[in-house]
């Protein structure tokens, strides 16, 4: 089933193009990964997908509902804009964990505040009508993820008390915790010492194996090629190159893509 | 001897404090006034407010308290300080308009410090606009706010004797008076040591609020 279906996305800064009609759709489960060199756009299409920009052109799709279309982005407002969102979760390279709360609070926090507010105005959330049920699964949830992402015993920590690779957990659980359709990673192990990297990826290929759907931009060649069933290669805002793996990865057609490739494979 | 120097130092140290609490009370807000303008999205406000700010921390308090004392009676049709207390609320108008300048450079740097990051992780976590600020942003801008303010506060302490500059009588304007008279060497050292201890004594309890402040803080980095 068809997930997400983004169509002719443009997106410019000031007379800057940096996306230039970027199409693709992705399949429930699936993983795609892009590569590219970077200032090729990868960020910018995140963020894009996270309603962190506007594309000047374009429709972003998600379950068949167009959530955006460069058509009418005039009149979305706030309020729309953010219940879109929450079809997508971002995870940041630099993690943005909150440093004042502790690791569990962190998780909890965004959900008990649309929790409260949702049973405020309508009355229930999630199937719960009180705030204090809602809290207690909210809880029990931040539990689960805790353990799914290994760390159970840093809950009551704060973010500066835990290694980079620990708060980039931490940030995948906290993206989880609102149970986006699209889990979006913008090189998530680009900040972490090489023997953190590990860690993280784990947690990632542990995801794709629950059945997660989710884009990944990053630079581990190796875990591009083992995770996704999808790889698309970014070049100069295009996309230049888009497989699988075995095709994109291995037995690139386009030069571009080829010199690219080269460049990991000389390290 | 004593006694009658206590006693005239209090009367100097009330009105020290006085001034001290009405430019807090007026600079404070004043100042977070200011800073939004400087960092206002419409070029020519922020660039008015930025100028402002540049004339104020660029020359002397002193001199801005003379000028706003003096001046208005040179120009207006009537002096404005010309009333009960006028010379008190000359000082406090020179002492908000300054010190609102410096609160407003401490604030910008507090709102401008916390990464965009922090915003942006609400943003796509769907939280709104109203709840980023009061519940991840707030918080990281005041622990960045309290060491710079409390300087500034601990300096407004001491700049507060500027304000004898237009005979307004504070703390030292009290303690002075006393070299003028005919107590002899003991009217040189008793009102001086207690001046001092005064300021002391006052600057003390700020440092231990302020430390306290940061204390309760210090729990997160960021
Ligand atoms: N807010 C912005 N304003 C202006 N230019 C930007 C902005 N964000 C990104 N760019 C430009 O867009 C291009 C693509 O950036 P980005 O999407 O971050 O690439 P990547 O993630 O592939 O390295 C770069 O040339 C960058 O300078
Ligand atoms: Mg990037």
């Amino acid at each position: 089933m068809e997930v997400l279906r983004v169509e002719n996305i443009v997106k410019n800064f000031g007379r800057v193009e940096v996306l230039r009609g970027i199409d693709f759709s992705l399949q429930k489960g699936q993983v795609l990964s892009i590569i590219g060199s970077s200032g090729s756009g990868k960020t910018t299409l995140l963020r894009c997908l996270n309603f962190l920009e506007t594309p000047q052109k374009g429709r972003i799709i998600v379950e068949g509902k167009t959530l955006f279309d460069a058509e009418d982005r005039q009149k979305m407002s706030d309020a729309a804009i953010r219940l879109n969102r929450l079809h997508f979760g971002l995870v940041f390279q630099q993690f943005n964990l909150f440093p004042q709360y502790t690791v569990k609070r962190n998780i909890t926090l965004a959900e008990e505040l649309l929790a409260k507010e949702k049973i405020k105005k309508e009355g229930s959330y999630n199937g719960h009508t009180t705030v204090r049920d809602a809290l207690a699964a909210i809880d029990q949830k931040a539990d689960r993820l805790l353990e799914e992402v290994g760390l159970t015993v840093k809950a009551d920590s704060y973010p500066c008390q835990l290694s980079g690779g620990q708060q980039q957990r931490v940030a995948i659980a906290r993206a989880l915790a609102m149970e986006p359709d699209i889990l979006c990673f913008d090189e998530p192990t680009s900040a972490l010492d090489p023997e953190l990297t590990g860690e993280v990826l784990r947690v990632i290929r542990e995801l794709k194996d629950t059945g997660r759907t989710m884009i990944i931009v990053t630079h581990e060649i190796g875990f591009a090629r083992d995770v996704s069933d999808t790889v698309m290669f970014m070049d100069g805002g295009v996309i230049a190159e888009m497989g699988p793996p075995e095709q994109v990865i291995e037995n690139p057609q386009n030069p571009r893509t080829r010199e690219f490739l080269s460049r990991f494979t000389e390290r | 001897m004593f006694i009658t120097v206590i006693n005239a130092l209090n009367e100097g140290f009330l009105q020290t404090l006085k001034l001290f609490a009405v430019t807090l009370v007026g600079a404070l807000p004043l100042g977070l006034v200011i800073s939004f303008g400087s960092m206002c999205r419409f070029g020519p406000l922020r660039w008015l407010t930025r100028t402002l700010v540049w004339i104020v921390r660029g020359t002397p308090l002193m001199l801005q308290l003379i000028v706003i004392f003096y001046v208005p009676g040179f120009i207006l049709p009537q002096n404005p300080w010309a009333v009960t207390d006028g010379r008190f609320w000359a000082a406090a108008v020179a002492f908000i308009l300054n010190y609102a300048c410096y609160f407003s450079e401490i604030f910008r740097g507090g709102v401008q410090g916390v990464p965009v990051g922090q915003q942006e992780a609400g943003q796509v976590l769907g939280m709104t606009r109203s709840q980023i600020f009061f519940k991840v942003t707030l918080l990281q801008m005041i622990k960045r706010i309290v060491p710079p303010m409390s300087n500034e506060i601990i300096t407004l302490v001491k700049d507060t004797a500027i304000a004898r500059m237009i005979a307004w009588q504070e703390l030292i304007y009290a303690g002075y008076a006393f070299l003028k008279g005919s107590h002899g060497l003991a009217g040189l050292y008793w009102p001086l040591l207690f001046t001092g201890l005064y300021y002391l004594l006052f600057n003390g309890l700020l440092t231990l609020l302020f430390g306290w402040m940061e204390k309760k803080m210090s729990y997160f980095r960021s």
